[in-house]
C-alpha cells in the first residue's frame, strides 16, 4: 500500500525515536521532581549543593574578635557595638590568608548613612543622632575627631 | 425483568449514599503528598521578618548583599534593596531608591527635589528582598526546570541550566528578579542559602545594626520570627496576587507595594 500520508508519518515516527534517544544524553541524571512537586520542585538535585557550597565573604564580629581582642572590646563597648567589623572594614573572606590586607572605608559617606539628619519621624532614623552634612565641618573626614570604635568625642 | 418498588428503594439509597460520599474520600494521595504528611513537622520553612519602624535606611545590608553574593557593584541591579516612602501632608507620594540604596539616604532629596520637612505627613524606610512564595509564579513559569523550590521554601535558580529567557522577572509582581549581567542568566535573593543552611544567618541579617531584618524557621514553633509571625500584627506584599509571600512586615503603610 502506497500513500502520500506515509512518508511524513516515518519522519515524525523518526523524529520522536531521535528525541527519545537523544534525552538521557542531554538531561542530567539527578533532574527530576523534587520536594514541591512536579509544578514547583523540578529541577536537577545537585544544583542545591552547588548553591550550599557557594562563598562565604561576611563571617560576621565572632571571626574578628580571636585576633583583634582589642578593637573588638572597645567596639563592643561602645554605641557603635551593633554595628558589625565588615560593615567598614570590608569582607573577611579568608582573611588574613586571602586578602591578607582588608581596605577600610574611612569616608564620609560611609558614617552619613545613619548620622545625616533626616527628619522621618516615624522611622528609628530621626532618633539617631546626627548632623547636617553641609553645616557640619563638610571638608573634614568624621574619623579625624571621632574614633569610630568610640565615636564620643574625647573617648 | 420486573423492577419492584423494593428495587427502586435499595437503588435510591445507594445513589444518595455515593453522591453523599465527599469527594475527599475517594481522592488518591500521591506519595509526595503522603510523605509530606507524614514529616511535615520538625523540618524547615525559612521566612523573613523586616520591621520597617527600625530600618533607618542606611543601605549596609545591600552593600553586604552585593559584596557577598557578587553582584556587580556598580550595576543598578541588587538582590536586596531600600526603599524610601515619603507621603506628604497633600496626600502626595514620593517612593525612591536611588541605586537600590547601597550608599544609604544622606539628604532628603528625592530624584533631585528638595523635601521640604513642614510638608512631610510621614516618612520611612521599606527594606525588599525576594518573598520565596509559597506558589511562586516564577518558577511555575520557568520552561526549562532552571529554577524551583527546595523543600525547605528556598527558590533558587540553576546558572547552568537557565536559557536568560526572562519569563520569571516578568512573572515575579515584586520586581525581586533580573537578569544577572556577568552570568546572563536570571538572579535573585536566596535568603544566602550557602550561609543560612550552615547555621548562620543572611549577609543582611548580620549586616544590619538595627535589627530591622530577621531570618527564621516558620516550622519552629520556638523560633524567634515565628514567634512574631503568630503573635503580632504583621502584614505581607501584594497578598491579592496569591502567592502567599513569606517575607512579613511589621508597620507596613497601605502606600507601600
Amino acid at each position: 500500500m502506497k500513500s502520500h500520508a506515509w512518508r511524513p508519518l516515518w519522519l515524525i515516527l523518526g523524529l520522536v525515536g531521535i528525541i527519545l534517544l537523544a534525552r538521557p544524553l542531554v538531561v542530567p541524571s539527578d533532574f527530576g521532581t523534587g520536594e514541591r512537586g512536579f509544578m514547583y520542585g523540578y529541577h536537577r538535585k545537585s544544583n542545591e549543593d552547588e548553591w550550599k557550597a557557594f562563598k562565604v565573604k561576611y563571617r560576621t564580629k565572632e571571626y574578628c574578635k580571636d585576633c583583634h581582642q582589642e578593637n573588638y572590646e572597645s567596639s563592643m563597648s561602645s554605641k557603635h557595638n551593633a554595628i558589625q567589623c565588615e560593615n567598614c572594614h570590608g569582607p573577611a573572606v579568608d582573611h588574613p590568608e586571602e586578602p591578607a590586607k582588608l581596605v577600610i572605608d574611612k569616608s564620609r559617606a560611609q558614617c552619613l548613612r545613619c548620622h545625616s539628619y533626616l527628619p522621618y519621624e516615624q522611622s528609628h532614623r530621626s532618633k539617631i543622632k546626627g548632623i547636617d552634612p553641609k553645616e557640619h565641618n563638610p571638608d573634614m573626614e568624621c574619623s579625624m575627631c571621632h574614633n569610630p570604635h568610640k565615636p564620643n568625642l574625647g573617648g | 425483568m420486573k423492577f419492584t418498588r423494593r428495587d427502586f428503594l435499595t437503588t435510591a439509597a445507594k445513589g444518595a449514599l455515593i453522591t453523599a460520599l465527599p469527594a475527599g474520600a475517594i481522592k488518591f494521595l500521591g506519595p509526595d503528598e503522603v510523605r509530606a504528611d507524614i514529616d511535615s513537622s520538625g523540618k524547615v520553612r525559612w521566612a523573613f521578618l523586616v520591621d520597617t519602624f527600625k530600618c533607618v535606611g542606611c543601605g549596609l545590608c545591600v552593600k553586604a548583599c552585593k559584596n557577598e553574593n557578587e553582584t556587580p557593584y556598580g550595576a543598578p541591579v541588587t538582590r536586596t534593596w531600600v526603599e524610601r516612602y515619603i507621603i506628604k501632608k497633600n496626600g502626595e507620594m514620593l517612593a525612591d531608591t536611588p541605586l537600590g540604596a547601597r550608599d544609604g539616604f544622606t539628604d532628603n532629596k528625592v530624584r533631585g527635589d528638595e523635601v521640604d520637612p513642614k510638608d512631610i505627613g510621614k516618612a520611612f524606610f521599606v527594606p525588599k528582598l525576594c518573598n520565596q512564595c509559597d506558589s511562586p509564579p516564577c518558577v511555575q513559569v520557568c520552561p526549562v526546570g532552571a529554577t524551583y523550590q527546595v523543600g525547605d521554601g528556598v527558590v533558587l535558580v540553576d546558572r547552568s541550566w537557565c536559557i536568560g529567557c526572562g519569563y520569571c522577572i516578568m512573572a515575579c509582581p515584586y520586581g525581586v528578579r533580573f537578569f544577572h549581567p556577568v552570568h546572563k542568566v536570571a538572579e535573585k535573593c536566596n535568603f544566602c542559602y550557602h550561609r543560612i543552611t550552615k547555621g548562620m544567618q543572611t549577609a543582611c541579617v548580620d549586616a544590619c545594626p538595627f535589627g530591622a531584618r530577621k531570618i527564621g524557621n516558620l516550622k519552629d514553633p520556638e523560633d524567634p520570627v515565628t514567634k512574631i509571625v503568630l503573635t503580632e500584627r504583621v502584614g505581607v506584599l501584594k497578598s491579592e496576587y496569591g502567592t502567599k509571600p513569606q517575607v512579613y512586615y511589621l508597620g507596613l503603610d497601605e502606600n507601600v507595594r
